[in-house]
C-alpha cells in the first residue's frame, strides 16, 4: 500500500551506508527475528540413524514463517526471498552446495555472525586453496569433496605450486585445531564453514551473490576493512582490484556550494504550488483518458504485433491517414496535436483556411533550429528573422513587444534559443485561440466522424449502378429459369452487393 | 588570631588561584575562538542551508491535504496481470547493463558488460548491428531519434556515437564519433529530441548537453554531490527540462537553456538508480537501493506516493511507466519485476527472473511492451478484471 510521504534526511548525522550494506542490514533484520527466542523459527536437534544433527529447522518451517511474520501472501514470494536469503549465504541447506530453500522436509541451519557478507569477506584463492587442503586431510564421508571442488582443487595446485608447501602446512595447522573441537560442535562449524565457501565460490551454474555493480563498488567507504583472509595468511597479491579505488563518498560541501543551495532553497521556497487534491484528480484523469491507448489495458487496432506476430498496427501509425481513436486524441490537449505529424499536417491546413499559418510555421522553424548543429546556428537564425520578424517580413507573426525586443537583443549573439521568448508566445497564442477553433472547426469533426476505412482488397470493386444493372438482369433470368445454377449466382450476388 | 590570619591567608592564596585558573580558562577559550574562526562561516551556512530545507519541506507539507491513494480509492482496482515472453534475445556473452528502443518501436539497442554493443530487430529477433568498444562496462546506451545512429558509453568516460549504415559489412567501428568527454565513468545517455545533441550524465557528479557534430559542451548542469546515475528528458513538444538521480539521494530537476536546477527532492535513503517521467511531463518516478519507488509531482513539488513492501529489501534498478502511466514497472536486484498500480500504490503483479538482477527495464514507445536486461518480455492481451464486492 501506498505509505504517507516521509520527510527529507539529513545528510549529516545519519551514518550513511553504500547500498550493499543496506539490504545487508535488511536482512539481518529479518535473520534476527527469526531467532528470535519466542517468536521465531523453532531450533532442534534431530536424532537420526546413529548420530544426532544438531540445531536444525526444515525449509517449510521457514516459509510459513516469512508468510506469518513479513507479510507475504504467495508461498512464492516468500521461497524467492528465503532462496536470495540462503544465496546471500544467511542460512543454508546442511547437506547441499547449492543455496536455495525448498519447501519441504529438507535442513537448515544459520550461518554464524562472523561469517556474514556484512563483514565485508573478500576471501582470497590461497584461503580456498587451503580449506580445499583441509578438506582432503579429513577422512569423513560427508566432507568429501564434490567434482567441482576437486577440479577447483587441481587448478588452485596447479596455480600454487611453489607457494603448496606453505598451504599444505597451513591445512594441517587448520585440521589439527578443528580435531580438538567437541565433535557436536564441530559439525555446525564444518557445515558453516562450508556454507561461506558456497557463497564466495559457488558451484558452477550458481548465482554469484558476491559480484558487484561497478558502479557501486568503486566507491567503496571503507576498503581497509575488507577481510580478505579465512585463515590468517598474508598475500603478496595486490590489496585491492582495480574497481576499489578510495574515492570519499558524499564530499562535504565547499561554502560556494552552500551558497548555492542557500540560494537554491530560497528561490524553492516563493514557487507556485498546487494542493495535492487538485495533483491527485488530474493524474486520475489522465490515466483514465489514456487507458483506451495502453496496450496493456486495450487491445491496439487491429492486434499488439508482438503477439500476433503482424505488423499492421505499425503500418497504419506511419500511414497518412489517421484512424478515429487517433483523432480522438488530438482533442486531449494541444500538446497531443503538435505530437503528432498528422495532427501538425491538419492543424496548418486549419489555420491555412484562416490565414494564419504563419505562427505555426514560424514556431515549427524554431524547434528545427533548434535540433541543427551548432555550427548551422547563426545562418538560420537569421533566416528566421528574415521570414518572420524582420520588418517587412513576407511571413510576418504578431508578437508582443517585449518579446520583440528581447528578440531584437537575442539576434545579436545568435544561440539556440534566439526566439525563446517568441517561441513560447506563439505558442500560447495558438493553443489558447486557434486550438479550440480547431478543435471545433468542420474539418476536424469531420475527421473524427469517418467511417473506418475498408481494407484494401484483391476483390473487383463494383459501382453501384453496375450491381443494380446485374441485378435487373439476374432477376429476368429467374423469371425464366429455375435453374440451380442460377440461384447460385443470385446468392453470391447478393452477398456482394452487402458487402459494399 | 593567628587562626583567623592563617584562614585569610589560605582564602586569599586560593582566590588567586582561582583567579588564575579563570586567566587560563579564558586564554584557553580565546585560543579556541581563534582556530575555530575558519569552519564557523561553513558551520553557519550549513545551518542556514539545513534550516532553509526544513522550512521548504514545511511550505511543501501546508498543501499535502490529502494522500493519492485516498483519492484514487474511488477508481476501480486492476485484476492480477499475466504477461508472456514473446521474443528472447540472444548474443551478448555477458551481463547486459543497459538498453533503448528505437522510435520505430521495433528496434532496439543493448550494451552489455563485455564491452559489446548490438542494434536488434527485436521483433524477428535478428541482430543488425553489432561494434566492440574499446572499453568494458558499457553502462548507457541510446538511440538516436532518426534511427540512424546510437551512442553509447561507460568505463572510458566518454559518450561516443555510431552512425548505422545500412551496408552491413560496412565496420561501424570505423565511423565512430567521441563526443562527450567527463571526468569519470559514463552512468547514462540520451539524444535530445534530435540526432545532433545528446544528453549525458556522469559519476563525476555533473550531467552535460553536447552538439554531437563538433563535440562541444553546449551545456553543463552542476548540483548533485555525489555520482549522477540516471537521467530523463521531459516528454513535452516544448520541453526544455530533464530529471536526473544521484547517489546523493537527490532528485533533480533541470532547466536545459539555463543549467539552472528548478527543482529539487531528496526523500530516498539510499542511490537513486533510475528516474521516468509520468506520461504527461507532470510527474516522475524514481527507482532507489532503499527498495522503493517513489512518485514526484512537480506541481506539488513534493513526493506523492511510495511504492514498497516489506517483503521487497533489494533495491530497484530500473523504472518505467505504461503508456497511460497507470502501471509503473521496477526492476529490482533480487531479479523480479514488480508491477505496481501509480494511483493505489497497490503491485498488481510480480515476474519472477531466475538469471540476474534487472538492469535495465524500458517500456517500448507505443507501450505494447516491454524489454528488459537479457530476457524480453512482452506482454500477452489477457488479464483478469475483479470487481469489489
Amino acid at each position: 500500500m501506498a505509505q504517507p510521504s516521509s520527510c527529507a534526511q539529513s545528510s549529516n548525522g545519519v551514518a550513511d551506508e553504500s547500498p550493499n550494506m543496506l539490504v545487508y542490514r535488511k536482512m539481518e533484520d529479518i535473520i534476527a527475528r527469526m531467532q528470535d527466542e519466542k517468536n521465531g523459527i523453532p531450533i532442534r536437534t534431530v536424532k537420526s540413524f546413529l548420530s544426532k544433527i544438531p540445531s536444525v529447522f526444515s525449509g517449510s518451517d521457514i516459509v510459513q514463517w516469512m508468510q506469518k511474520n513479513l507479510n507475504i501472501e504467495d508461498q512464492v514470494e516468500a521461497l524467492h526471498l528465503g532462496t536470495l536469503m540462503a544465496a546471500h549465504g544467511y542460512f543454508f541447506p546442511i547437506s547441499d552446495h547449492v543455496l536455495t530453500l525448498k519447501e519441504d522436509g529438507t535442513f537448515y541451519r544459520f550461518q554464524t555472525p562472523y561469517f556474514w557478507p556484512s563483514n565485508c569477506w573478500e576471501p582470497e584463492n590461497t584461503d580456498y586453496a587451503v580449506y580445499l587442503c583441509k578438506r582432503t586431510m579429513q577422512n569423513k564421508a560427508r566432507l568429501e569433496l564434490a567434482d567441482y571442488e576437486a577440479e577447483s582443487l587441481a587448478r588452485l595446485q596447479r596455480a600454487f605450486a611453489r607457494k603448496w608447501e606453505f598451504i599444505f602446512m597451513q591445512a594441517e595447522a587448520q585440521a589439527k585445531v578443528d580435531k580438538k573441537r567437541d565433535k557436536i560442535e564441530r559439525k555446525i562449524l564444518d557445515s558453516q564453514e562450508r556454507a561461506f565457501w558456497d557463497v564466495h565460490r559457488p558451484v558452477p551454474g550458481c548465482v554469484n551473490t558476491t559480484e558487484a555493480d561497478i558502479k557501486k563498488s568503486s566507491r567503496m567507504k571503507q576498503p581497509h576493512k575488507t577481510r580478505k583472509s579465512v585463515y590468517g595468511l598474508q598475500n603478496d597479491i595486490r590489496s585491492h582490484s582495480p574497481t576499489h579505488t578510495v574515492t570519499p563518498e558524499v564530499k562535504e560541501p565547499t561554502e560556494d556550494e552552500l551558497h548555492d543551495q542557500i540560494q537554491h532553497c530560497q528561490e524553492q521556497l516563493d514557487r507556485h504550488r498546487l494542493k495535492m487534491s487538485k495533483v491527485a484528480e488530474s493524474l486520475l484523469s489522465f490515466a483514465e483518458q489514456y487507458l483506451e491507448y495502453d496496450p496493456f489495458f486495450t487491445t491496439p487496432e487491429p492486434s499488439n504485433p508482438w503477439i500476433s506476430d503482424d505488423v499492421t498496427s505499425w503500418e497504419l501509425e506511419a500511414c497518412k491517414e489517421a484512424g478515429q481513436q487517433r483523432v480522438k486524441r488530438w482533442a486531449f490537449c494541444f500538446d497531443e496535436v503538435m505530437k503528432d505529424p498528422v495532427g501538425r499536417e491538419q492543424f496548418l491546413k486549419f489555420l491555412e483556411s484562416e490565414f494564419s499559418s504563419e505562427n505555426l510555421r514560424f514556431w515549427l522553424a524554431v524547434q528545427e533550429l533548434k535540433k541543427r548543429p551548432i555550427r548551422e546556428v547563426p545562418t538560420r537564425v537569421q533566416e528566421i528573422w528574415e521570414e518572420f520578424l524582420a520588418p517587412g517580413a513576407p511571413s510576418a507573426i504578431n508578437v508582443d513587444s517585449r518579446s520583440y525586443d528581447k528578440t531584437t537583443q537575442n539576434i545579436k549573439d545568435p544561440g539556440r534559443y534566439a526566439f525563446q521568448d517568441a517561441q513560447e508566445h506563439i505558442y500560447k497564442l495558438m493553443k489558447s485561440d486557434s486550438y479550440s477553433r480547431f478543435i471545433r472547426s468542420s474539418a476536424y469533426q469531420e475527421l473524427l466522424q469517418a467511417k473506418k476505412k475498408v481494407q484494401p482488397q484483391n476483390r473487383p470493386r463494383h459501382t453501384h449502378a453496375s450491381l443494380l444493372c446485374m441485378k435487373f438482369a439476374l432477376n429476368v433470368k429467374m423469371v425464366f429459369h429455375n435453374d440451380i445454377k442460377i440461384q447460385r449466382e443470385i446468392k453470391m450476388f447478393h452477398s456482394l452487393l452487402s458487402r459494399t | 588570631e593567628r587562626e583567623r590570619e592563617r584562614e585569610r591567608e589560605r582564602e586569599r592564596e586560593r582566590e588567586t588561584l582561582l583567579s588564575s585558573a579563570n586567566l587560563v580558562f579564558l586564554v584557553e577559550m580565546a585560543a579556541q575562538e581563534v582556530a575555530s574562526q575558519p569552519s564557523d562561516t561553513l558551520t553557519t551556512l550549513k545551518t542556514e542551508s539545513e534550516t532553509l530545507k526544513t522550512k521548504l519541506e514545511e511550505e511543501r507539507a501546508k498543501l499535502h491535504d490529502v494522500e493519492l491513494h485516498q483519492v484514487a480509492e474511488k477508481i476501480e482496482a486492476l485484476g492480477q496481470f499475466v504477461m508472456k515472453t514473446r521474443r528472447t534475445l540472444k548474443g551478448h556473452g555477458n551481463k547486459v547493463l543497459c538498453m533503448d528502443w528505437c522510435k520505430d518501436k521495433r528496434r532496439i539497442v543493448s550494451s552489455s558488460q563485455d564491452g559489446k554493443v548490438i542494434v536488434w530487430d527485436a521483433f524477428t529477433t535478428n541482430k543488425e548491428h553489432a561494434v566492440t568498444m574499446p572499453c568494458t562496462w558499457v553502462m548507457a546506451c541510446a538511440y538516436a531519434p532518426s534511427g540512424c545512429a546510437v551512442a553509447c558509453g561507460g568505463l572510458d568516460n566518454k559518450c561516443s556515437v555510431y552512425p548505422l549504415s545500412l551496408d552491413k559489412n560496412e565496420n561501424l567501428a570505423a565511423k565512430k564519433k567521441s563526443v562527450a568527454m567527463h571526468t569519470n565513468y559514463l552512468s547514462a545517455c540520451c539524444f535530445t529530441n534530435s540526432d545532433m545533441q545528446i544528453l549525458t550524465s556522469s559519476g563525476d557528479g555533473t550531467c552535460a548537453l553536447w552538439d554531437v557534430e563538433s563535440g562541444q559542451m553546449l551545456q553543463s548542469f552542476h548540483g548533485h554531490a555525489a555520482d549522477v546515475l540516471c537521467l530523463d528528458l521531459a516528454p513535452s513538444e516544448t520541453g526544455n527540462t530533464f530529471v536526473s538521480g544521484g547517489c546523493d539521494k537527490k532528485a533533480c530537476v533541470w532547466d536545459m537553456r539555463t543549467g539552472q536546477c528548478i527543482q529539487s527532492f531528496e526523500t530516498h535513503e539510499s542511490d537513486i538508480n533510475s528516474v521516468r517521467y509520468y506520461p504527461s511531463g507532470d510527474a516522475f518516478a524514481s527507482g532507489s537501493d532503499d527498495a522503493t519507488c517513489r512518485l514526484y509531482d512537480l506541481r506539488a513539488d513534493r513526493e506523492v506516493a511510495i511504492y514498497s513492501k516489506e517483503s521487497i529489501i533489494f533495491g530497484t534498478s530500473s523504472v518505467d511507466f505504461s503508456l497511460s502511466g497507470r502501471l509503473l514497472f521496477g526492476g529490482y536486484n533480487d531479479y523480479t519485476i514488480n508491477v505496481w498500480d501509480v494511483l493505489k500504490g497497490t503491485r498488481v503483479s510480480i515476474l519472477f527472473g531466475h538469471e540476474n538482477r534487472v538492469s535495465t527495464l524500458r517500456v517500448s514507445p507505443d507501450g505494447t511492451a516491454f524489454s528488459y536486461a537479457r530476457l524480453l518480455v512482452n506482454w500477452s492481451g489477457s488479464h483478469s478484471v475483479i470487481t469489489p464486492l
